[in-house]
């Protein structure tokens, strides 16, 4: 069960309306639209882009087509926590690749998985640019750096797994 | 009793929050008057979380500070001496940066106490020609990688004739090892907002816009809120400090794409568009965003326009080697003992920022290859630590200054891995426009996995398809993808030999 059977078509209708109303004016709308929508529902539900392609005089298929061409925007819920470990170089230098394969394990997911229990979501990110504090990790929006094995370990407990 | 606390993202990374709680709570237990300022990053990573006690007016470094140990900055306040006689900030030349660290990001106060504005004031007094002027003689080239002089692109803007032009700041920092505009934003933001409102100025726009990737949470809110305290102070608004010049600044947050560091990529994810890269030409400076003439300029160009509006431009010009003038940020990351952001003129060698400065590695093992200018920069081995850091420098020697990020490993790194990692991240990232890039970085991540399973006539197949994506990609993404693959092949070969070896 998502999230998603729970929204009413009214509910959603008008929560998009809100959000487009509140960009109106904007030079090139369309990227700050999809993160309010998400940072309002927690992810983009697709009936929402036919509305949003109305308002902007676009196809679905153009708003389906930027909205797929960034990482950032989901097409489902996450877990409850987001935990984004980084892959690039400077961390992968500090055992970033070993602490990945930690974490995959620790959590029984690969990347962009989420646990069964629907506590936590595992993306890969490159580059904090915290970088010089490597590995690093964000969760929820908090930065974390020199996580090691143990550290995870702590910060995945604090989200109940 | 004064006290400094960071509130850069790496200090909260290490744990500031809890040595400040731990902080207020001593000094309650103790009955000490506590005055806590949040400050900017002084950018020695290593030191974070940084307390400074502030005795007879001088800073005096805490660190690396945990909760359980503030009692020392009551019991020894002097710590480890005055901040700025540390080596680390003695060796520097503080100009882009001058403010950071030192100054609360968001007090206007602190930001005309400390030389801000008199760049912008001079610039509305000399007019947008003359300050086109100043900032091509200024010998500043752009701090994204390009190294393009900025003067020049400004000069093509303003004489572009337009209803509508713009200045658009690509903060959408994404190399490994890179995290300069990150730690100006958090720590000086204003002396971004002034940088791009001069560039209005000089070239006639009077819009402009940040692009901050989304994976800098704590820079998109920094920015949100200078940019919010900007506009009643007059720094932003339809009359910028009473001239009648109208100047707004617009903070826009990426989405995890990292193409879209290129700029024209960046423009059409401005637009709201998918991040493709286009063609050039036309050139942004003629039809950029929404068509019109559009200055794009890395965060580091911009902040570093009103220090030479102050100061002027023979003084920045007269730092630096060759055709680089003045002074990078050198930002030191990766497997390094003393990691953080060191702004120093032009020139110093590989060797000295990585052995002297940065002391070597963090793991006290052997360096084995340093990385330089993000993931589209060459590995360069110990036997090239004599290369001097300038675009020209670096170039000749078949790598990239980048946006001066150094991303230092140990002698446990397979280049081979590393090489792959470049080939498996272009994949990744790739916007698709262009077959090099496309389908060259796919098949790229195949060969190399061939090279490993001991195909040595893969190697040839790899060089090959390497100057393929070199000369017939797009962008940088695809076109500088073969630098760290080419690189790593050439100076660390026995990594591709070994792996023949072991299927034999």
């Amino acid at each position: 069960m998502t999230v998603q059977g729970t929204i009413s078509d009214a509910d959603l209708t008008g929560r998009v309306a809100a959000i487009l109303a509140a960009h109106q004016g904007l030079e090139g709308p369309l990227l700050p639209i999809l993160h309010a929508v998400q940072a309002d529902f927690g992810f983009v539900p697709q009936p929402a882009l036919p509305i949003i392609a109305k308002s902007l005089n676009l196809s679905r298929a153009e708003v389906h087509g930027v909205m797929s061409f960034y990482h950032d925007f989901r097409t489902e819920p996450a877990g409850r926590h987001v935990v984004k470990l980084c892959r690039a170089e400077a961390c992968q230098a500090m055992g970033a690749d070993a602490l990945a394969d930690h974490a995959k394990a620790r959590l029984g997911v690969d990347f962009h998985g989420t646990t069964a229990d629907g506590a936590v979501t595992l993306e890969p990110v490159f580059c904090l640019g915290l970088c010089a504090c490597a590995p690093a990790a964000l969760i929820d929006g908090r930065v974390v750096g020199r996580v090691n094995a143990a550290r995870f370990d702590a910060i995945v407990a604090e989200c109940g797994v | 009793m004064k006290v400094y606390l960071s509130c850069d993202a790496v200090a909260k990374a290490l744990g500031v929050d809890a040595v400040e709680a731990a902080l207020l709570a001593e000094a309650a237990r103790r009955g000490v008057t506590l005055e806590l300022v949040r400050v900017g990053s002084r950018g020695m990573v290593w030191l974070e979380p940084l307390a400074e006690v502030e005795v007879d007016g001088i800073r005096h470094a805490h660190g690396p500070l945990t909760a359980a140990a503030v009692a020392a900055l009551f019991d020894t306040p002097l710590g480890l001496g005055p901040t700025d006689d540390l080596p680390w900030m003695r060796g520097q030349t503080r100009l882009t940066f001058a403010r950071c660290g030192v100054t609360d990001p968001l007090s206007l106060d602190d930001y005309r106490a400390h030389g801000g504005l008199i760049g912008l004031t001079r610039a509305l007094a000399m007019g947008g020609n003359a300050v086109v002027t100043e900032i091509t003689d200024s010998g500043l080239r752009g701090r994204g990688g390009a190294g393009f002089p900025t003067g020049i692109k400004w000069k093509t803007v303003a004489g572009a004739d337009a209803d509508q032009k713009y200045i658009v700041c690509n903060a959408d920092e994404g190399d490994s090892g890179t995290f300069a505009d990150r730690m100006i934003m958090e720590g000086d933001p204003f002396t971004l907002i002034e940088g791009m409102v001069i560039a209005g100025i000089a070239v006639g726009a009077t819009k402009g816009y940040v692009y901050i990737r989304s994976e800098y949470p704590d820079a998109i809110d920094v920015m949100q809120k200078a940019v919010t305290l900007a506009r009643p102070a007059g720094m932003l608004g339809s009359s910028v400090l009473g001239s009648g010049i109208a100047f707004d600044i617009e903070i826009r947050v990426g989405a995890g794409a990292y193409v879209c560091g290129e700029e024209t990529s960046l423009l059409n994810s401005l637009e709201g568009k998918r991040g493709v890269v286009r063609a050039k030409p036309p050139l942004p400076a003629l039809e950029g965003f929404l068509g019109k003439p559009t200055v794009v300029n890395n965060v580091i160009s911009l902040a570093t326009i009103p220090v030479i509006l102050e100061r002027g431009a023979a003084f920045y010009k007269d730092f630096g080697l060759g055709r680089s003038r003045g002074t990078i940020p050198l930002q030191i990351a990766g497997n390094v003992k003393h990691g953080g952001l060191y702004e120093v003129a032009f020139g110093l060698t590989l060797g000295q920022i990585v052995d002297d400065i940065a002391g070597g590695s963090a793991t006290g093992r052997p360096v084995k290859a340093v990385q330089v200018g993000g993931p589209l920069g060459a590995y360069f081995p110990r036997a090239m630590f004599d290369t001097p850091f300038g675009y020209e420098e670096f170039g000749a020697k078949e790598g990239l200054i980048g946006h001066a990020g150094i991303v230092v490993f140990d002698d446990t790194a397979d280049m081979l891995k590393q090489a792959r990692f470049a080939m498996e991240f272009c994949a990744i990232e790739s916007c698709g426009k262009c077959t090099p890039c496309r389908i060259g970085a796919v098949r790229g991540a195949e060969t190399i996995d061939r090279i490993a399973r001991g195909d040595p006539a893969a190697i040839p197949l790899l060089t090959d398809l390497c100057n393929t994506m070199k000369a017939g990609s797009l962008c940088a993404l695809g076109g500088f993808t073969p630098y760290p693959v080419m690189s790593a092949l050439t100076h660390f070969p026995d990594d591709f030999a070994r792996q023949k070896e072991a299927a034999e």
